[in-house]
């Protein structure tokens, strides 16, 4: 974890970029790839994806697993879970229950 | 099956960290009164020794709507307490899955700075593509529960405030 960022930063930087949104749509498609096939369906030097993929990694989004000879990589969805646990279900709830308040108060003044 | 043998697409890989002890997840993964708490709710019966028994009983609420008693079977292959677990893990509840065979389970559990621990669940779904799409939350608008992401969830929410993420049982 990088000093200074809490969990929920390094999720949010980490879905900042349209690259990374790709690479884990890529294995939310299918999961477990190596860096070689990842590479394939990007424009980009197998650095470039690397770095991508450190700070999914880092943002715990993906998780790498040695398999044989192979690193695989793996998608984890949970840091998505949290995250919409803690930032987006919450305001759903809050604007539902606006809609009663003003149901309720609608039907007072009736 | 081998551990070099992950076949691509066909293994699933959670990661939580959690603001907690290892003995407290071996405790809610392997105890009866902590699993009834969480994910599916139903107590687990693990003989905690290679070759041992695993069962996972249906919920309460899940028998209720006439599922049987038991609803996970398999076996115990290795255990390191409170730093690994691994079973094998077969769905009995449902006659498509259960015919789908035994799976492979591995829980990780290591301990990181400053009082977090991390848990790591790699599930090895070779064979068993229902039970892959149940792991992965795919039958939740069934009413099937969100999967290891569900289940997972709900275990960290359990141990960091003491809560069940979803008394209920799901959505």
């Amino acid at each position: 974890m990088v000093a200074g960022m809490t969990d929920d930063d390094l999720v949010f930087k980490a879905l900042a970029d349209p690259t990374r949104r790709f690479l884990l749509d890529l294995l939310f498609q299918r999961d477990g790839r190596t860096l070689t096939e990842l590479e394939g369906e990007l424009e980009m030097t197998r650095f470039g994806v690397m770095k991508h993929l450190r700070v999914l990694e880092d943002a715990g989004l993906v998780v790498a697993r040695r398999s044989g000879r192979e690193k695989l990589h793996f998608l984890n969805p949970i840091p998505i879970q949290l995250l919409h646990d803690r930032w987006i279900g919450k305001y759903r709830e809050r604007y539902a229950s606006a809609l009663i308040n003003l149901k309720t108060e609608l039907e007072d003044m009736a | 099956m081998t551990t070099t043998a992950t076949a691509i697409g066909t293994t699933q890989v959670y990661r939580v960290y959690i603001k907690t002890t290892p003995q407290a997840i071996w405790d809610a993964i392997t105890k009866p009164e902590w699993t009834e708490r969480y994910g599916y709710a139903g107590r687990v019966d693990f003989e905690l020794r290679p070759g041992g028994k695993y069962i996972g009983y249906s919920s309460e609420g899940m028998r209720s709507m006439g599922a049987p008693d038991v609803g996970v079977d398999g076996e115990v292959l290795e255990v390191d307490p409170p730093h690994r677990l691994v079973q094998t893990f077969r769905m009995v509840m449902d006659p498509t899955m259960a015919a789908q065979g035994f799976t492979r389970l591995t829980y990780e559990i290591e301990e990181r700075k400053n009082g977090v621990t991390r848990l790591t669940l790699t599930h090895e779904l070779e064979g068993a593509p229902q039970l892959a799409v149940l792991m992965s939350g795919g039958m939740e608008d069934q009413g099937a529960g969100g999967g290891w992401n569900w289940v997972l969830s709900g275990l960290k929410t359990l141990l960091e405030t003491g809560q069940s993420l979803d008394p209920a049982g799901h959505q």
